[in-house]
């Protein structure tokens, strides 16, 4: 960040992107936007600050005046102007757009969109630390340091007797544990973010030994997931550490959601004010969101399975907007008559099964899914003949395709990466199976032919000049035999490759790097076509999306970036997410991205609006892989903890929770039908999972739809349906041919 | 993720505190700069296993010690640094290097790996705008070299001077191989295909689970479709519904189907285990000992061994059953089988070739007795492997020799069969079921020796026993009773044996005090060709004390059976010379070994123990031999024993042409199942074997 640098906001993005509003409360939010505007390259250098969305509750107001003071130290008059009016503005016209718009908005918070240069590096270096900034940012930013801190952490400041804190926190301790069992549960979701809060607090106000006192005693009584959490808390013991570290401060600065029943709310509030509990309660009011519902409170496994998330569970309203999920109709394609009646009786009997994941598969219905978005909500690019003749390809192979199902398994083809050295770090297939690259620690990437068809560069232009271009087979001229073989290798990255995707129609390829730039490979020539700055920090994923042209990448900076191809700028910013975007995805549909993160939730973005549309928390571990289901309506994703989740994505539920897998999730693969869900790991097994059932065993229970308090039953072993375990090759890769041959790839181990 | 590390041995990095680390911080503790390449990679590693301990406690905060603090301050000449100073560094050090550490594991993550690389502390310290390492590479884990002196501890990283001639002149290394891409079928329709590329079918853990929780087990691939007919018949419904239904699963599903290449490897493999080429059995006896894919043989082998004893025994044929009872051998030494599940057929036959009253068609001339001893070895190894106290083996086995034993009526053959089989059990039990008996047995022994000469098969066997019980008790008695041996009252405790016991004791009181000295003089005993060696310390005759169990293996490159005797052997290691001495025993009327020398027909012998220093002279792990007689040493020898000594490169050029008898250190050597091996070679038990 610290090559952000001077942080220019620039008019044309602001035109083009539409700033997710706030999420997160202030803080957050005021950094990953001046992350986001700064780091567009090439940016003009207007100072004003524009976009502004508050919305302010009592308890921002102190942070707000701190932003004026700011503002207005800096001279930035317009800006503050601007906040004062907004900040002015009645609270009530602006909570529901704000709690509307923004996925995990709080009704409190504050989006400060653009900041002056100076602010932005001084917010970046919060994640820095002070040398970093200063050795490229401008030295201005190193001196505006100090001030922007005190405004982060300002909330700390107050004071309690620093040896009570302990009394206060084992008085809840005993209250909570005292009450009546259905409470119980719900109110010992507070003792997690109380207990960092109050940690913090210790620590900012230069307790240390009370700070850690209070550690080592409450430490062992938090739930297992957020150990990792705790681990770098425990690092923590200086007022200074406060400064760069990121989770924390987003921990500080982004509320805590829990969900509590009524009655259990009131409870602890009654108790809280009968003990004077005040700085426990002040808590409980600046740091947590308390979403209350009305109803039974939720039991202890209800609560386990959404929790361990970085910042609590989603709020209900998060995952409210409406979700157009359905597939897009396909363009209408002259086929042979005979495979044309065999796809649309294919069609009628089994309507739900027409889910193609890239290229989809001709839908005939005349008819428009009620939950599709409409044909151009984003402008999609137009069907050359090359593609409408692999839309031919496609449906031919369709019609031989298999139907899986519990009784019917994938047969598996395991491609091992040899002599890698353990440097393989992805791998991707074309849809439909013909190339496989790999992008590998050395920066280098690899494309491979598995097709007898070798692979060929283009003649060079001066060969090209004298090939006949009128000719029928023109396509096949332009080839230079003399280059065929069976792979290539592209360099061009200067980091270890660790995200790689092919485009639907196999002439680009993308990559992704720790080099903080996303490469656009021409396959034709073999060469690097366009690299994509703007991430600056490592790049962990992308893929393109299903209709070509757009791509998402995501990656450290905590941003997700949609681009396309002929573009060198971002065409939309997500962000959100309080830790490293590790995995992104596209809607079949192409109106949505998923990305899953190392703050341990998924969100769902609208393409079209840039706004989260969706927040999904239940995984306890960063997320390591997604995957949507042929027909639009599921997300699967896998993480470090083992466990893959299912999600409903038009409601906004978790539809599963599938045990098994012993080690980090690294790949995830609904197979052509969506009847069969396929995990790689790096347990050395590829699992199959019959998703149909989960999806079928839950959907009969209307209740939880109501309520999104979801059961979970314990059947993991049921839908299990296969277990193949490698010899030592962890799963990188999973995919399914266009006929359902299930390919994995990995890297040999030996 | 911290227990992805867990290689990252901590006892390695105790005291790794006290190195050097080289830091000097700037700008007002802002930034640690790690100001000596690679240092920063040991606080971390050590801060990691810190770390990964502090995961088993409980968090807690740990810091890097102020000493170490105050070590680097003095490496970059800061002479005398606060204490105060000292603490706040070690702190502001310690919190810098796990952040580094933490971001470093997300590189791991996205890396693929489980193990944390150099480079990903690059990418996380490059990630932190800090300039990473560059050209940090090491060839070992854990580059650093620990010293000690003047009441410092100290861990410093070796940088050799190297010779750039050296470098320059060393032949390029081989160019690695580019990546490439290998495809195999992981699944075949949810079945995993049995090909090289996919692990074994079924661990061992796996096995055992099969057998002892057969209603719940999942195995991978070839379990699908057990679960999918559950499903089919809606048995696996978690409800109350399916709960009854499943109790029509009650019978488990074996799948021992075997695959028309495994029925030929079966065929193969049994073929040749039976069959008449010495160098298929080995083959196929390694293979059977090490290939991980036999689980589901496995019960045909079990078959296939009972039923063969079962045949062999009525039949006599000495031959086949030391060929089957290898196979149980080879069977055993399997890491990946779980052979309890066939413990009820692989017992009886193993019981049945110790115990039993013949097993060959020439009682008084074949040495079934080598048999016995082995069949006896593997029992006493499997009761160790398999006793637990639910089956309760080893007692019940105890109780049943003990019973035969005791009979009177019970055949010489059977007694030493008993007898070996108690023994090779430990000396616990010599001590409290053999001992006891000794005077009784000798009386037994007396009656058959010095009365009547009613059948040279009785007398052979009370030899036999005699000497099995001399071997056995020796060293028992030896640690039981204290010094000064007296015959007399040997005599008057153990009856007819008690002289003769009471030699082999003084034997074996002089050989542990010269074993004492000669800690590391081994002799290799021959049990059988391949696939292993038996090891048994340099004993005296009959003395010997237990024998130790240790197998090694042979270099598959030795040919074993050498079938001239002018070639003594061909030592794989170069320094090293071997002499083979076979002995035999002499007449057959006394246990005494005479040691005979036949080392390439008597040209070159020596007296072993006096040339070797026994300091230096190690195990060696192998030799071939054949006696130097072909027909020469006919079938009147009940037996030939080998020792083979090995020498080390230093004694080699010293050696002495002596033909003599060896010093009381090594006197004999303990038969072993080898033995059995060159019967059923040797002209005279070739009329048995079935080829």
């Amino acid at each position: 960040m610290a090559a952000v640098q001077g942080g220019m906001s620039d008019a044309d993005i602001e035109t083009d992107i539409k700033t997710e509003p706030s999420t997160d409360g202030f803080g957050n939010n005021n950094a990953n936007d001046g992350r986001v505007l700064s780091a567009s390259p090439g940016s003009g250098s207007s100072t004003g600050s524009n976009k502004q969305t508050a919305a302010v509750t009592p308890e921002d107001q102190q942070t707000l005046l701190a932003v004026l003071q700011f503002l207005k130290k800096n001279k930035l008059i317009e800006s503050v102007e601007i906040l004062r009016r907004e900040a002015g503005l009645p609270e009530n016209s602006l909570d529901p757009k704000a709690t509307e718009s923004a996925g995990a908005g709080s009704g409190g918070a504050a989006g400060i969109v653009d900041l002056e240069g100076g602010d932005v590096s001084s917010l970046l270096s919060r994640v820095t630390g002070s040398s970093s900034a200063g050795a490229q940012a401008p030295t201005k930013a190193v001196a505006e340091d100090q001030p922007d801190v005190r405004v982060v952490l300002s909330a700390y400041s107050q004071q309690g007797d620093p040896t009570l804190y302990e009394v206060y926190y084992s008085d809840l301790k005993k209250f909570i544990e005292t009450v009546l069992d259905c409470h119980r549960a719900e109110l010992s979701q507070v003792f997690y973010p109380l207990f960092v809060h109050m940690y913090l607090e210790l620590v900012y106000n230069n307790h240390e030994s009370e700070a850690k006192a209070f550690f080592e005693k409450f430490s062992g009584d938090q739930e297992c997931y957020y150990e990792e959490d705790l681990r770098v808390l425990s690092g923590l013991t200086k007022k200074e550490h406060m400064r760069g570290n990121e989770t924390l401060l987003d921990f500080r600065t982004s509320k805590f959601v829990l969900r509590i029943s009524r009655d259990s709310y009131q409870l602890l509030k009654r108790h809280l004010q009968e003990r004077q509990n005040n700085q426990i309660w002040n808590i409980i009011q600046e740091h947590l969101y308390i979403d209350i519902f009305d109803g039974m409170p939720r039991s202890k496994s209800q609560i386990d399975a959404m929790s361990g998330s970085l910042a609590g569970e989603a709020k209900r309203e998060a995952n409210k907007t409406k979700v157009y999920y359905g597939l897009l109709k396909e363009p209408e394609i002259e086929l042979p008559l005979d495979d044309e009646d065999e796809e649309a009786e294919n069609e009628e009997g089994k309507p739900k099964k027409k889910k193609p994941k890239k290229d989809s598969m001709g839908s005939k219905s005349k008819k428009q899914d009620p939950n599709a978005p409409s044909q151009n909500r984003i402008p999609l690019p137009e069907l050359k003949d090359s593609d409408k003749l692999d839309k031919i390809m496609y449906m031919k192979e369709a019609t031989k395709r298999i139907r899986l199902g519990s009784d019917n398994l994938p047969s598996v083809c395991f491609y091992t990466f040899l002599n890698a050295y353990q440097g393989l770090t992805a791998v991707d297939f074309t849809d439909d199976s013909s190339l496989i690259a790999g992008g590998f620690a050395d920066s280098t990437v690899r494309v491979w032919s598995v097709t007898p068809k070798k692979l060929r560069k283009v003649k060079s232009a001066a060969d090209l000049n004298l090939i006949d271009k009128e000719s029928d087979d023109v396509l096949e001229r332009i080839m230079d035999e003399k280059t065929a073989s069976e792979s290539k290798i592209m360099y061009g990255h200067s980091g270890p490759v660790y995200g790689i995707s092919f485009s639907p129609d196999r002439n680009y390829l993308l990559s992704s790097s720790e080099d903080g730039t996303v490469r656009l490979w021409s396959l034709l020539t073999f060469t690097c076509l366009v690299a994509y700055k703007g991430h600056n920090y490592p790049v962990w994923d992308t893929q393109f999306s299903p209709y070509g042209y757009y791509f998402v990448s995501g990656g450290h900076d905590r941003v997700a970036r949609l681009w396309a191809t002929d573009h060198y700028q971002p065409l939309r910013i997500f962000s959100g997410h309080l830790a490293d975007i590790t995995c992104t995805r596209f809607h079949p549909n192409s109106n949505y991205v998923a990305t899953g993160s190392s703050d341990r939730t998924i969100r769902v973005w609208d393409v079209l609006s840039g706004n989260c549309v969706r927040i999904f928390t239940g995984h306890k571990g960063p997320i390591h892989s997604l995957a949507f289901s042929p027909n639009g309506k599921f997300l699967a994703s896998g993480a470090t903890d083992g466990r893959v989740l299912l999600w409903d994505i038009g409601h906004g539920l978790m539809m599963g929770e599938l045990k098994g897998h012993t080690d980090t999730i690294y790949s995830l693969r609904f197979s052509r039908d969506g009847e069969i869900l396929a995990s790689g790991s790096m347990d050395n097994t590829v699992r199959l999972w019959d998703v149909m059932k989960a999806f079928d065993d839950l959907e009969t229970d209307d209740f939880t739809a109501a309520t999104g308090h979801i059961h979970l039953q314990d059947n993991s072993q049921e839908l299990l349906l296969g277990t193949y375990t490698t010899k030592s090759t962890p799963v990188i890769h999973l995919h399914f041919t266009r006929r359902n041959l299930l390919l994995a790839a990995g890297v040999s181990q030996l | 993720e911290i227990n992805s590390h867990s290689h990252l041995d901590p006892c390695h990095l105790n005291g790794s505190h006290d190195g050097i680390l080289c830091f000097s911080s700037k700008c007002d503790l802002d930034f640690v700069c790690v100001s000596t390449r690679g240092y920063i990679y040991r606080p971390v590693c050590f801060l990691m296993s810190a770390m990964a301990e502090e995961r088993r406690q409980k968090h807690c905060s740990v810091v890097l010690p102020t000493e170490s603090m105050k070590a680097m301050a003095e490496s970059v000449g800061v002479g005398q640094l606060q204490e105060d100073s000292c603490v706040a560094l070690s702190e502001e050090v310690s919190y810098r290097i796990k952040e580094i550490a933490q971001d470093a594991l997300k590189f791991m993550h996205h890396g693929k790996r489980r193990k944390l690389t150099t480079s990903d502390i690059d990418n996380a310290l490059k990630l932190k705008n800090v300039e990473p390492l560059y050209g940090f590479q090491s060839q070992e884990f854990i580059p650093f070299r620990f010293a000690s002196g003047g009441g410092r501890e100290l861990h410093f990283y070796e940088e050799k001077e190297v010779d750039l001639s050296d470098i320059i002149n060393t032949p390029l290394p081989r160019v690695p191989l580019d990546v490439s891409l290998k495809a195999h079928w992981l699944s075949i329709e949810g079945m995993q295909p049995a090909i090289p590329e996919n692990p074994p079918p079924a661990t061992k853990e796996q096995q055992k689970v099969e057998s002892t929780e057969p209603l719940k087990v999942v195995k991978p691939g070839q379990e699908e479709e057990g679960t999918i007919q559950g499903k089919g018949q809606g048995t696996t419904t978690p409800d109350g519904k399916g709960q009854c239904l499943g109790l029509i699963r009650l019978k488990p599903r074996s799948t021992h189907e075997l695959s028309v290449e495994q029925q030929l490897y079966y065929k193969e493999i049994t073929e040749a285990c039976v069959g008449s080429c010495e160098a298929k059995r080995a083959e196929a006896l390694q293979s059977i000992a090490t290939d991980p894919g036999l689980y589901q043989m496995l019960p045909r082998f079990s078959t296939f061994i009972s039923e063969g004893v079962r045949v062999n025994v009525v039949q006599n044929n000495l031959a086949l059953l030391i060929y089957l009872m290898r196979m149980v051998k080879a069977l055993m030494d399997n890491p990946t089988l779980y052979l309890e599940k066939y413990l009820h057929e692989l017992i009886p036959a193993v019981v049945t070739c110790i115990v039993s009253k013949q097993l060959c068609l020439r009682p008084d001339v074949d040495n079934h007795w080598a048999l016995r001893d082995f069949a006896a070895r593997l029992m006493a190894q499997s009761c160790k492997t398999f006793s637990t106290t639910t089956n309760n083996i080893q007692s019940r086995i105890t109780k049943t020799f003990t019973k035969s034993w005791l009979d009177d009526k019970t055949q010489w053959t059977t007694r030493y069969g008993c007898i070996a089989g108690l023994a090779e059990l430990g000396p616990d039990v010599i001590k409290t079921l053999i001992i006891p008996r000794l005077a009784i047995e000798g009386a037994r022994i007396k009656a058959v020796m010095e009365g009547p000469v009613i059948s040279n098969i009785d007398k052979i066997g009370a030899e036999h026993v005699q000497s099995l019980l001399l071997k056995h008790c020796a060293s028992v008695i030896a640690k039981l009773r204290s010094p000064p041996d007296n015959v007399e009252q040997y005599r008057t405790e153990y009856g007819y044996l008690g002289p003769m016991l009471c030699s082999h004791v003084m034997k074996a009181r002089t050989q542990a005090a010269l074993q004492a000295q000669q800690v590391n003089r081994t002799t290799l005993t021959i049990t059988q060709p391949r696939p292993t060696l038996s090891v048994s310390q340099s004993g005296l005759s009959g003395s010997s004390g237990p024998r130790t169990p240790s197998i090694i293996k042979v270099p598959s490159s030795l040919t074993l059976m050498s079938p001239r005797p002018g070639t003594p052997s061909q030592p794989s290691p170069p320094a090293t010379k071997y002499i083979v001495m076979a002995t035999s025993a002499g007449a057959a009327s006394t246990q005494q070994v005479i040691l005979v020398i036949t080392l390439s027909s008597s040209q070159s012998a020596s007296p072993v123990t006096s040339t070797v220093p026994s300091a230096t002279s190690t195990l060696q792990p192998l030799v071939k031999l054949e006696p130097g007689s072909g027909p020469g040493l006919t079938a009147s020898r009940p037996l030939q024993k080998y020792i083979v000594v090995s020498l080390p490169s230093s004694a080699s050029s010293s050696l002495e042409t002596k033909s003599s008898v060896l010093p009381t250190s090594i006197s004999s050597s303990s038969l072993d199942g080898g033995m059995k091996l060159e019967r059923s070679e040797s002209p005279g038990a070739s009329t048995q074997s079935p080829h």
